[in-house]
């Protein structure tokens, strides 16, 4: 009650300095040395000058040390698996996962259980995250009902209540006529539609990439044609009904040229990818390793460095953690048994920010395929540090060394393809809304 | 004037001059319809036969007044689908009819372009009581003396229509009355309810009912069909209702005296809000029944009487 009174606050909003830091704000091209003001939850001012003759009393000061200020990541592929499956990750242990790795925006897929295909699911994820105060959540509604293929859900009414994106999750939407369906009347809305690019029929059964290490693990393939062949059905959809369309998790250098032709036509399509397309190839299968098993699977090192360049030039707009926590009885089962899909938000920085130290992305254009770019595909209020932004920042070293180790993971699942990996790079400080909800 | 086709296949390539005729005959019979006295002699001795291959009670009734209200002769045959399986064509089934020389046959039919190839088979008039999602032309005529009665013309109305576009044989033949006549039409549907290439028809077309009804002189709903609702075309009827249902809320944005129109039947909660539908300030949809009366009658009289044409081949249109 003592707001009025308080020196650190103006208008009763505590006010923070964060000087002497490196401004990384793609979405308005700033890169400088400079400081951001925040005021309550807003940025209240940025820029090179600022603060250049100190900052006045009664605001809170904290030094960069010329250390990297960017906006907070917005990492939109994440599975929370509540609710349904709570032993496996909670809206709580993801967001603190999300916070460590400077996540402070992250979008869910709807295949929980129940499915999020109403009003009441979506209502559901806001409330437990307005409770769970971590990361900010935000959720993807099912395409179709109970992620079955057949029936669009409400888009109308759904994205309404909130939901930014449409998806059938890990499932691809594969009837053609459904996905017309879905595309065509996502206009009414302006509603995105993400797939998830394979062809079920040619993917079913099949573990990993097909290729020569699939034959000589004696492990059933899954042909990377699987991808594009979806992707261009699906691109034709897009230019019969005007809809727009997002591809998930990009792996294969077929669907990069796809994309790459799509946007040069001036089709609204978008696409992501995630760390382990671009940082792993098929190899790391190994000796059956089962958190190596994700869909898409691992592909080829073609493939790979298609994906690379792909973000490079822009084909590829975001980067996403397709975070997808599974428990050790999901994993400790013969390859085939074991379930898809690896963690990946306390290893999204530190994995992206390999494309800047190798020398394929600038310290900026990484900063802008994990911030500002999710944000627009989605029309979300995030990625940026102009004025009267949401004051969602993160602090980070990009040289900083660490190993990724199990035993650290804040996530309730540990299924990691990259563990024991060396990289450089790591969050000090996440802001959200104002508040420092994480420091290293 | 003397209306000069053969057929009334549909409202594509009429004139203005003929529609007006039409209409003014139409005009005409709303009076008789009113009187104690309904019947007049102008069909003695004419035979009417109503052949419907899809379920209908307001059009077979419409037209069965209509027929027997100018003293003409009506027989009603309902094919149903058990019928054409025994393995009758629908050419075996005109040829049959037309053996028993009757003078106009109304014909509905579940498939576009039906009623067409029907009336090349034949002698006699031939009425589109409906075929497919092509045409419907007494519909459309009916609706066009509605308006003119209650604005004293067509010429220069802003006229939107609403809801299922895609399947509405309705939609179709309004589309080419109105534009024929100088009103001007916009479509308001999901866009999985509108048909490709819904612009090049001539009409604006528009996904967003708040901006599609704004300034409309005229609202008129299609009816739903319900096998459309459950997320093949749209998701369900709450949300189809939410965001395409006429209510207040969205009708506000049109003029203040926006009349609204419904070919029937209704699916109330669906389309349209029963208190919209039953505001009798602004709701013409009864009268839409009465006006159907008496323009079939205009139809009947005008095809039947035509002496010039009544012998004519067949193949004539």
């Amino acid at each position: 009650m003592a707001t009025a009174l308080d020196p650190q606050r103006a208008n009763g909003h505590a006010r923070v300095a964060y000087v002497n830091a490196r401004l990384i704000d793609p979405a308005s091209g700033l890169d400088a040395k400079g400081a951001v003001l925040t005021e309550g939850e807003r940025i209240a001012d940025i820029g090179p000058g600022l603060f250049k003759d100190g900052v006045p009393a009664g605001i809170e000061v904290v030094d960069a040390k010329g250390l990297c200020l960017a906006p907070g990541l917005v990492d939109i592929r994440v599975q929370l698996r509540e609710p349904g499956e709570e032993h496996k990750e909670t809206i709580a242990s993801a967001g603190a996962a999300a916070i460590a790795g400077g996540v402070t925006s992250m979008v869910c897929l709807p295949n929980t259980d129940p499915v999020i295909d109403d009003v009441a699911g979506i209502e559901f994820i806001a409330r437990r995250a307005r409770e769970v105060k971590r990361a900010k959540v935000y959720a993807y509604a099912a395409a179709t009902r109970e992620l079955a293929g057949k029936d669009i859900t409400e888009i109308g009414l759904l994205s309404e209540a909130g939901a930014v994106g449409f998806t059938d999750g890990v499932r691809a939407i594969a009837n053609a006529r459904v996905m017309r369906r879905a595309l065509s009347y996502s206009t009414a809305f302006g509603a995105l539609i993400v797939q998830h690019p394979e062809d079920p029929a040619l993917a079913d059964g099949g573990v990993m990439n097909e290729g020569e290490i699939a034959t000589r693990l004696g492990l059933s393939g899954i042909p990377a044609c699987a991808e594009a062949l979806l992707v261009g059905r699906d691109l034709r959809l897009v230019e019969l009904t005007g809809g727009r369309y997002h591809v998930a998790h990009v792996s294969t250098a077929e669907t990069v040229a796809l994309i790459r032709a799509a946007k040069a036509r001036g089709l609204p399509v978008t696409c992501d990818t995630a760390p382990p397309y671009f940082a792993l190839n098929e190899l790391a299968v190994g000796d059956y390793r089962t958190f190596a098993k994700l869909s898409p699977p691992l592909r080829a090192e073609q493939d790979r460095r298609a994906v690379v360049e792909g973000l490079a030039d822009g084909t590829i707009d975001a980067i996403a953690s397709d975070h997808a926590p599974q428990d050790q009885d999901s994993k400790r089962l013969p390859f085939a048994h074991a379930e898809f899909g690896g963690i990946g938000l306390e290893t999204l920085l530190a994995l992206s920010l390999e494309l800047y130290h190798n020398g394929h992305l600038s310290l900026p254009q990484v900063i802008e395929r994990l911030s500002a770019a999710p944000a627009r595909i989605l029309g979300l209020k995030a990625g940026t540090l102009e004025k009267g932004a949401p004051a969602d920042l993160l602090l980070f070293d990009p040289g900083r060394p660490w190993v990724i180790e199990e035993a650290a993971i804040r996530s309730k699942s540990k299924n990691t393809p990259f563990e024991r990996r060396p990289v450089q790079g790591m969050a000090l400080r996440t802001v959200i809304d104002g508040r420092t909800v994480f420091r290293a | 004037m003397r209306f000069p086709h053969r057929h009334l296949l549909g409202i594509e390539g009429l004139s203005p001059d003929e529609i007006t005729f039409l209409l003014d005959l139409a005009d005409s019979y709303v009076q008789q319809n009113r009187e104690a006295d309904k019947k007049s002699t102008i069909l003695r001795g004419r035979t009417i036969i109503n052949l419907f291959f899809e379920s209908s009670t307001r059009t077979r009734t419409s037209f069965e007044l209509a027929g027997k209200r100018l003293g003409g002769d009506v027989i009603n045959m309902s094919v149903s689908t058990s019928s054409i399986k025994k393995g009758e064509t629908l050419i075996d089934t005109a040829m049959t009819l037309n053996a028993m020389h009757p003078d106009a046959l109304v014909v509905r039919h579940p498939d576009s372009g039906a009623v067409a190839l029907l009336a090349q088979k034949v002698n006699c008039a031939v009425i589109n009581g409906g075929d497919g999602s092509h045409e419907h032309p007494t519909q459309a005529l009916l609706d066009a003396l509605t308006i003119r009665r209650r604005r004293g013309r067509l010429q220069g109305l802003l006229v939107a229509i609403c809801g299922d576009i895609l399947h509405s044989r309705v939609a179709r033949s309004n589309i080419q009355l109105l534009q024929t006549m100088g009103a001007r039409v916009r479509l308001i549907a999901p866009p999985t309810l509108l048909p490709a290439c819904a612009e090049r028809l001539g009409a604006e077309v528009f996904h967003d009912m708040r901006k599609g009804l704004a300034g409309c002189d005229i609202v008129m709903m299609l009816r739903l069909q319900t096998e459309r609702m459950q997320g093949s075309f749209v998701p369900s009827i709450r949300e189809y209702f939410h965001f395409f249902g006429l209510d207040y809320e969205k009708l506000s944005v049109a003029k203040p005296d926006a009349l609204i129109m419904h070919p029937g039947p209704m699916n109330r909660g669906v389309e349209i809000d029963s208190e919209v539908a039953d505001d009798i300030d602004r709701s013409v949809i009864r009268e839409q029944v009465e006006m159907g009366v008496a323009v079939r009658m205009a139809v009947l009289d005008a095809l039947t009487r035509n002496p010039d044409l009544r012998n004519a081949p067949a193949n004539g249109k």
